[in-house]
């Protein structure tokens, strides 16, 4: 657990960066430190590693005050990944990842063990990477390379600055949701600083929002959204703060039910009766393994005999963890009034439509609104 | 031309020793330089020695261009008024160090200076020491700046060690003094032609050693 204890920076030159700022994280917690530009997010990130001396106010690790500690054992059991990545370009990704296990002095074959390991982790190969040049590697590569860096003594805490802020959106998306995934595993407490209230809502279990060194809201991100403190956290999430509580909501919590679906080689007829029946005007498409291949709308039922003539592949899936705005964002971007959900085998697991994201939007509000 | 050629051909062994001579005094006085150099160059690259490394670097820089005939006069006067001997190896090799220093030092302070200092803070950062820091982060990132200063600093000094037989340090300047006495061109030929070549060759050789301690993660193939 880390608890900041009114925390102050005041730099040489006289700048008050960080101002009587308290809270607490958590074990296992991924607190994410938002706010503009400037307003102070990696002086406090910094000061936690003692990287930027506290000039006042305490910080405690586990109750104990890290000003106490020696500061590089401190280090060495705290992830640090930093904005620019700075992986060392002498080195291999290996010898990289490394680092720490070797500052702590581990036995080499446990050191080696513990890179492929990570690599693995983070969905490299660990054969092919583990002998390159961060030069060799393109910019994803290198954040999760700077990332497995971080984790490298297996520490308790992790330091993240902006790590995923230099590389393209695409990219960005999928390294959030692979960190996501492993943090569940790993369970780590840690910092996360970010200026993009979008990644704060998404990966944040608690969002400590700054302004100008000041501490303005430290909440969950649905208290954040839903339960504004003043006019600037307000303005901050943003006029379209509904629609960003659709990171907040996965797939898997709005679909549960298994969905109805047909046959390829059913008759239309007999389709376009059950469709009927039911008051629906769309029905998704499996083969005789529950393997998802498309779907059928009422209209296009006259042009032939059996499904299988008749339905539309689908490219578009979305899985159980797909969070909603992505699911949203699919669905208008390919003018789909329903999406297939999907596990990993293409098997399709349900079908989610607007009705359902609209229902799980005005849940979400209300519990804000009374919680 | 020709007579250095005829002269070379009737006494090959003397200007095998002058080589010889030539070589050990660089050997001897850039080993010092170097260690002197990059020591120092470390020294004021450390956290808050701006202004010592001003100083400093401005120093070595006047001390470049004080003409090589003062300096060994100075030394001679400033050997002797200590006791110890004024002429011949030793000066010699204290002023090719002298002389060595600029390039070394420079190159060692511009390359640790111009470390990415994101480096620097994912190395502190990790718990690494400033020892740690220096040996795994620093240096090894600033070695090829640093041996691109090493080669300078010899290419250099080969040819101001040819004015070091004018204090009796021998080497190739031995044949050049001799025949600027004696007016016997093909001895000023051999000498000068020589101390070129010499400075070729330890260049190229030189080269090869900057590409072999460059790291493989920052060789350009
Ligand atoms: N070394 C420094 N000396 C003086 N002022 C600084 C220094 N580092 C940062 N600042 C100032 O402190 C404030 C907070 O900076 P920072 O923590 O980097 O903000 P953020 O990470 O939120 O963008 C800014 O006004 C910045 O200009
Ligand atoms: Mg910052």
């Amino acid at each position: 657990m880390i608890k900041l204890d009114m925390v102050t920076k005041v730099y040489p030159d006289g700048t008050e960066a960080v101002k009587n700022v308290s809270f607490e994280i958590g074990q296992g917690e991924l607190c994410v430190l938002l706010g503009p530009s400037g307003c102070g997010k990696t002086t406090t990130m910094k000061m936690i590693n003692r990287l930027i001396p506290i000039t006042g106010g305490t910080i405690y690790i586990d109750g104990v005050d890290t000003a106490k500690m020696d500061e590089n054992a401190l280090r060495r059991d705290i992830g640090y990944a930093i904005q620019q990545i700075g992986l060392f370009p002498n080195m291999t990704v290996g010898r990289n990842i490394e680092t720490v296990p070797e500052l702590k002095g581990w036995p080499e074959n446990k050191r080696r063990q513990r890179g492929e390991e990570l690599l693995k982790l983070m969905g490299m190969d660990s054969g092919e990477f583990i002998g390159k040049y961060p030069r060799e590697l393109s910019g994803g590569q290198s954040q999760r390379v700077g990332v497995a860096r971080a984790l490298g003594g297996d520490p308790p805490i992790l330091l993240m600055d902006e790590p995923f802020g230099a590389i393209d959106p695409i990219t960005r998306v999928r390294l959030q949701d692979e960190f996501l995934k492993i943090q569940q595993t790993l369970k780590k407490t840690i910092i996360f600083v970010t200026h993009d209230i979008y990644e704060a809502i998404k990966l944040g279990d608690r969002i400590a929002l700054m302004k100008e060194g000041e501490l303005v809201q430290y909440d969950t991100p649905a208290d954040l959204l839903y339960n504004p403190k003043n006019e600037f956290v307000e303005n901050f999430v943003g006029a379209d703060r509904a629609l960003k509580g659709l990171q907040l909501i996965r797939v898997k919590d709005v679909v549960k039910a298994s969905p109805p679906t047909v046959k390829s080689g059913e008759k239309t007829e007999i389709v376009r009766e059950r469709m009927e029946r039911a008051g629906i005007n769309w029905l998704a498409v499996v083969n005789g393994d529950g393997n998802f291949l498309g779907g059928v709308g009422k209209a296009d039922l006259g042009k032939g005999d059996s499904v299988g003539d008749v339905m539309s592949p689908s490219a578009e899936t979305a899985t159980a963890n797909t969070v909603l705005n992505e699911v949203f964002s699919l669905m208008l971007s390919h003018g789909l009034d329903n999406l297939p959900i999907v596990d990993k085998d293409n098997r399709l697991q349900g079908v989610i439509s607007f009705d359902t994201i609209r229902k799980a939007l005005v849940e979400l509000t209300q519990r804000g609104k009374t919680g | 031309m020709l007579d250095a050629w005829q002269y070379l051909i009737a006494h090959p062994e003397k200007l095998a020793g002058w080589t010889l001579e030539h070589l050990w005094i660089i050997f001897v006085a850039i080993v010092i330089a170097v260690v002197l150099g990059v020591v120092i160059g470390v020294y004021i690259s450390g956290r808050g020695k701006e202004h010592v490394a001003d100083t400093i670097l401005y120093l070595a820089e006047v001390a470049m261009t004080i003409p090589s005939m003062a300096i060994f006069g100075l030394l001679m006067l400033l050997l002797s008024s200590v006791g110890l001997k004024a002429i011949g190896f030793l000066p010699a090799v204290i002023a090719l160090i002298i002389y060595g220093q600029l390039p070394i030092l420079r190159n060692t302070y511009t390359a640790l200076q111009g470390v990415d200092p994101a480096m620097i803070e994912a190395g502190r950062g990790m718990g690494m020491t400033e020892k740690q820091l220096l040996f795994k982060v620093r240096l090894p990132l600033a070695i090829s700046v640093i041996m691109a200063g090493v080669r300078n600093a010899i290419v250099l000094i080969i040819g101001i060690a040819a004015i070091a037989a004018m204090i009796g340090a021998g080497g190739l300047g031995v044949p050049i003094f001799r025949g600027l006495r004696n007016a016997r061109l093909d001895l000023i030929i051999l000498g000068g032609v020589s101390v070129s070549i010499l400075a070729l060759l330890v260049d190229n050789f030189m080269g090869w050693v900057e590409w072999w301690v460059t790291p493989r993660g920052l060789k350009e193939r």
